[in-house]
């Protein structure tokens, strides 16, 4: 693998991870109001 | 015919992404959003969202899994050749995985958080969307734009039994209104954009039965949306807001698809009739579905006489 490859197989990891930390957060996030809102169900 | 590329680098986010189809996910948000909006009684802001992101995350499974399936047929058509999957962008694998991720997650989100009958309609549209449509049917018969709509016409239904709990006579309707305004919506623009299914065997109606067919066809489907997109004020589902709005656009369609199904070709066609028709048809949907949430908004408001829940 050429320094060049290297470097976009590092940026695209970096991207794919922080996109998939968003979305993680997200549905701890959506979790924990749904688990609110049908405490009161 | 090209087959994928093999991957060594790992795929772009964004591949995964566009691999939901996120257009015709607009489609699925809105429609499954005025089921749930017009559908009696209350949900949770919170859990209503849920329903909506679970319906937009299973079409986004469902469409996954179709292109997992058809990657060697997206990459014989110029249209859809640089797609992530025949473009080899993505493996194959890869989008298996994701596709049945997603799947699973949406179903198994919307029974936990919001109501286990439209989980179970979820998992049916998506079973249908990519077992029965893409894998059994589409390469097989004609008429697969008609089995596909169905696909396209569950959102509204299950957006609707999240927050009644149960399948009554208006989400059925519903159903039925996009099942029957697929067919001459998908043929309009397939009379006017020459597509390359042919030479990937998949059997289009206007390649197979012919064009005169096809146009014979457009306006069967429009005579019977008609009469099936004002049936929820007939049966008492919607007032009659809703009624006039739902008349007056099923006349206009029937009136452009009266002069798409009645006219023949000519050499040097520009089309006309054929790309009104296709741009109105998603007008008509909109306004149609926007109109039922309008009436259901104004009558739970007191605004006019409303309707019985």
């Amino acid at each position: 693998m050429t320094p060049d490859e290297e470097a976009e197989r590092a940026r695209r990891l970096r991207s794919r991870n922080k996109v998939l930390g968003g979305v993680l957060l997200f549905f701890v996030a959506l979790f924990y109001a749904i688990t609110i809102v049908r405490m009161g169900d | 015919m090209r087959t994928a590329v093999a991957v060594t680098l790992p795929a772009d986010w964004r591949d995964f992404f566009a691999l939901t189809k996120p257009r015709v996910m607009s489609l699925v948000i809105f429609t499954g959003l005025c089921g749930l909006l017009a559908a009696p009684g209350t949900i949770n802001p919170v859990i209503g969202f849920t329903a909506v992101l679970c319906i937009a995350l299973g079409a986004g499974g469902a469409a996954a899994l179709n292109q997992w399936w058809e990657a060697d047929l997206d990459a014989g058509m110029k249209r859809t050749a640089s797609r992530p999957l025949p473009a080899g962008r993505l493996a194959r694998g890869d989008a298996l995985s994701f596709g049945i991720i997603l799947s699973v997650l949406s179903v198994m989100v919307m029974g936990l958080g919001v109501h286990w009958l439209a989980a179970g309609l979820l998992a049916l549209s998506i079973f249908y969307y990519a077992v029965i449509y893409t894998i059994w049917l589409k390469p097989r018969t004609p008429q697969n734009i008609v089995i596909g709509g169905g696909a396209g016409a569950f959102p509204p239904m299950i957006g609707w039994v999240a927050v009644t709990g149960e399948i009554t006579l208006m989400p059925v309707l519903l159903f039925a209104i996009i099942f029957f305004w697929t067919p001459p919506h998908f043929w309009a623009l397939a009379l006017f954009v020459k597509s390359d299914y042919a030479k990937v065997g998949i059997p289009m109606l206007p390649v197979v039965a012919g064009e005169r067919a096809t146009r014979h066809q457009i306006l069967l489907y429009a005579l019977v949306l008609l009469p099936v997109s004002i049936a929820p004020w007939l049966a008492g589902g919607a007032g009659a807001f809703y009624g006039g709005a739902a008349l007056v656009l099923s006349l206009a369609f029937l009136a452009l698809s009266l002069r798409v199904g009645l006219r023949v070709q000519a050499e040097g066609d520009a089309m006309r009739p054929e790309k009104r028709l296709f741009g109105f048809s998603i007008v008509y949907l909109f306004a149609l579905f926007a109109a039922l949430v309008a009436d259901r908004l104004a009558s739970a408001q007191g605004l006019v006489q409303g309707t019985v829940a």
